[in-house]
């Protein structure tokens, strides 16, 4: 789109011709998505998890307005309509667990694509509303995630909402009214659950539309790559049609392949079992816990057990689970080297990985009980999590000595390759295809 | 400035959540339901196929209408499954006739041609009906106990068709010493709470009389009436692996064919 090589879209029928004049949408697809959007060649299996989250979405979507159909969202019938999807709706339980799976494929995909931002610095300039605005889907993902699952009003869909809506009353003066207003009552009800329901329909559409800012906002720059470094020249891209397209077509077979596993050899292995008991609000789980994709800031919330400057440690939970997301989107000002990709960072890259087992591992913390050992270690990898963003990258950042970037990506791409074929130095540029 | 800032936030979160790591905190008083706990049996079961890997793998129908009989013989009297439709145990192997026989057997509310609530025979057409009015009425009858609904019980514990085996084989007489068990509940560790209101349901060989041969013992009842609360829970859990099976294979076949066409179209740009 933005390089003076990318091909222009060309009309070759009549009928082609006179529609562009009048609403250039074939013309559009073509610079987004087809041969006139020039991308970087180096792009590995990594890159592949945009176009899947955007995949994981419209299955959400498409799967969400069938489930809707049968769905009723009033608490006395809701569960029931829930199983009757399961029993007695053709295909109901493929649609519902295609649904229930699919969330957590969705958050999985995107957990992925944000890492790999993280790894290749892809939030660095041009790129900071780009990195801004994904943050605000994963935001909107959260939310709806949340929702849904309140939906189903099983045990762990209510104890879940009263526990999420009750960290707000964490705030002194606003806390209980937010908290009132979030459920409609002064405890989760109907009023909970239609107000919820209608939010999980809305919000989809939200994020289907900040993603449309996403990829326009990835179109002005054009995708980063793994050397990080800038497109120079055509030589260092290729037509993302058919090039990409092929390449992702072949990482959407692997990850239905991987999705079609759980959705119909162990479609509840990722649930919580709890939530096959209708809500009881007379009876409370022993472990209220949330679905995986929470379990690493459900461990913050939870890490905070002492009160601290005269802030109680409730509210001090609350502010660092909303913190921890919220710092993200400072990070392209925290982070101040100009090097992007880890590749040429060597100690970047330590860190980087450091970060992912501490971001695991706190995850296996939040799903574990609160006690004894997983509370401790849970601070102490929380005390990791907000020190890697806030301080130790702002001062590595500026200290690291990086390694030397390749000249361009060409380059980059020809250093790995070209020895494989014995070309060596002679004629880099020149290289025949094979 | 905005590196400052972040310095300061960080130090205090840092600094505060470090705080109470280091804080001293009450000791763990040991807790004897834990100890005494039971994780579930493994078993094997037809539904999870060869090496009990749930890839493959039909529900047996014998045991399922083996199952059936023992949960109408025994747990029906206090647990219901009203989930499940008469209907549904076309499912089993039995045909119309049979199943309007079976539903012919319970009794569900109406309305006669006077508009006065009365009671008629269920059809194919109804859920097995609820065996307590209310929660109330259960309690009552129950010395203050609820019976469950049996219909999704394999799915709402954590490995539930191996936990309703082990529950229903695991009651013991020897209580551990120093674990206070009320005489009106039973020593069960499969349990969460070890103490359960439920007397054990199947206590002696021959409690239930089968038609086919199977051995008559409470282990075969226990391993039967589980297989038919997995299919109560779970009806669809054949037709879902067997599409699964359809789906991966198209999948893997389209992949594969992505894959040589991924192969073509980057032929002459990954060595240049």
């Amino acid at each position: 789109m933005s390089f003076p090589w990318a091909k222009q879209y060309q009309p070759t029928s009549e009928v082609g011709k006179w529609m562009d004049e009048r609403l250039p949408l074939a013309r559009f697809v073509h610079g987004a998505l087809g041969p006139g959007y020039p991308t970087p060649k180096n792009l590995n299996a990594f890159y592949n998890f945009g176009v899947l989250a955007g995949v994981a979405l419209v299955i959400q979507i498409i799967t969400g307005v069938v489930l809707a159909m049968h769905f009723a969202a009033d608490t006395r019938v809701a569960f029931d309509s829930v199983e009757h999807i399961m029993r007695d709706v053709n295909g109901g339980w493929m649609i519902r667990y295609m649904h229930a799976v699919g969330a957590s494929f969705f958050f999985g995909v995107v957990y992925i694509h944000i890492f790999r931002g993280l790894y290749y610095g892809s939030y660095k300039p041009p790129r900071e509303v780009l990195w801004m605005l994904g943050l605000v889907i994963f935001l909107l993902m959260m939310a709806t995630a949340f929702m849904g699952y309140v939906l189903v009003w099983g045990q762990m869909s209510f104890w879940g909402a009263q526990v999420i809506t009750g960290l707000f009353s964490a705030f002194p003066v606003v806390g209980t009214y937010i908290q009132t207003l979030l459920l409609g009552g002064f405890s989760p009800d109907n009023a909970t659950l239609n107000r919820f329901f209608s939010l999980h329909y809305l919000l989809p559409f939200v994020t289907f539309g900040v993603i449309i800012l996403h990829v326009w906002a990835l179109h002005i720059p054009g995708s980063n790559n793994p050397t990080g470094v800038d497109v120079k020249s055509e030589a260092d891209t290729v037509p993302f049609h058919p090039y990409y397209t092929a390449k992702d077509f072949v990482g959407l077979g692997i990850y239905l392949i991987l999705f079609a596993a759980f959705v119909f050899f162990m479609p509840n292995s990722l649930g919580e079992p709890d939530n096959y008991i209708p809500a009881n609000p007379l009876s409370t789980p022993a472990h209220i816990v949330p679905e995986w994709y929470f379990w690493p800031f459900y461990a913050i919330l939870r890490a905070f057990t002492t009160d601290f400057l005269g802030v109680p440690a409730k509210l001090w939970g609350v502010l660092a689970m909303f913190a921890s997301i919220l710092l993200l989107f400072l990070l392209p000002w925290l982070d101040t080297s100009p090097v992007r990709s880890n590749n040429y960072r060597p100690l970047s890259r330590l860190l980087f990985w450091v970060f992912v087992v501490v971001a695991v591992v706190l995850g296996v913390c939040g799903g574990k009980p609160a006690e004894e050992p997983w509370v401790r270690l849970s601070q102490v990898l929380t005390a990791y999590y907000f020190a890697h963003f806030l301080i130790i990258l702002p001062i590595v950042s500026k200290l690291e000595k990086t390694k030397p970037l390749p000249g361009s990506i060409s380059e980059a791409v020809l250093a790995k390759y070209g020895s494989k074929s014995g070309g060596g130095d002679t004629a880099p540029l020149a290289q025949p295809a094979e | 400035m905005i590196r400052l800032g972040a310095l300061a936030v960080g130090l205090l979160f840092v600094v505060n959540v470090l705080w109470g790591a280091i804080a001293p905190r009450e000791a763990a008083s040991p807790d004897m339901t834990k100890e005494l706990h039971k994780h579930p049996k493994h078993m094997e079961w037809a539904h999870n196929g060869p090496g009990n890997l749930g890839v493959f793998g039909t529900f047996d129908r014998a045991q399922l209408q083996r199952g059936f009989q023992v949960y109408k013989e025994v747990c029906a009297a206090c647990h219901s499954i009203n989930r499940v439709a008469f209907r549904d145990l076309a499912d089993l192997g039995y045909n119309e006739g049979q199943i309007k026989t079976i539903a012919a057997e319970y009794d569900v509310a109406a309305i006669d041609s006077n508009g006065e609530p009365t009671t008629r025979k269920a059809t194919g057409a109804d859920k097995f009906p609820l065996v307590y009015a209310n929660e109330a009425a259960a309690r009552a009858a129950q010395n203050g106990a609820n019976p469950p609904d049996l219909s999704l019980m394999t799915k709402a514990r954590p490995d539930g068709t191996n936990y309703v085996y082990s529950l229903l084989t695991g009651y013991s007489d020897d209580v551990p010493k120093g674990w206070v068990k009320p005489d009106t509940l039973y020593y069960n560790p499969y349990f969460h709470s070890i103490n359960i209101a439920m007397p054990p349901p199947l206590a002696a060989d021959g409690q239930v009389t089968y038609s086919d041969g199977s051995p008559a013992t409470t282990d075969q009842y226990a391993k039967d009436v589980t297989a038919f609360l997995t299919w109560t829970a779970e009806p669809k859990l054949e037709n879902r692996k067997e599409t699964g099976m359809a789906v991966i294979l198209f999948l893997i076949i389209m992949t594969g064919l992505g894959y040589l066409s991924y192969r073509k179209v980057w032929a002459d740009v990954k060595k240049a």
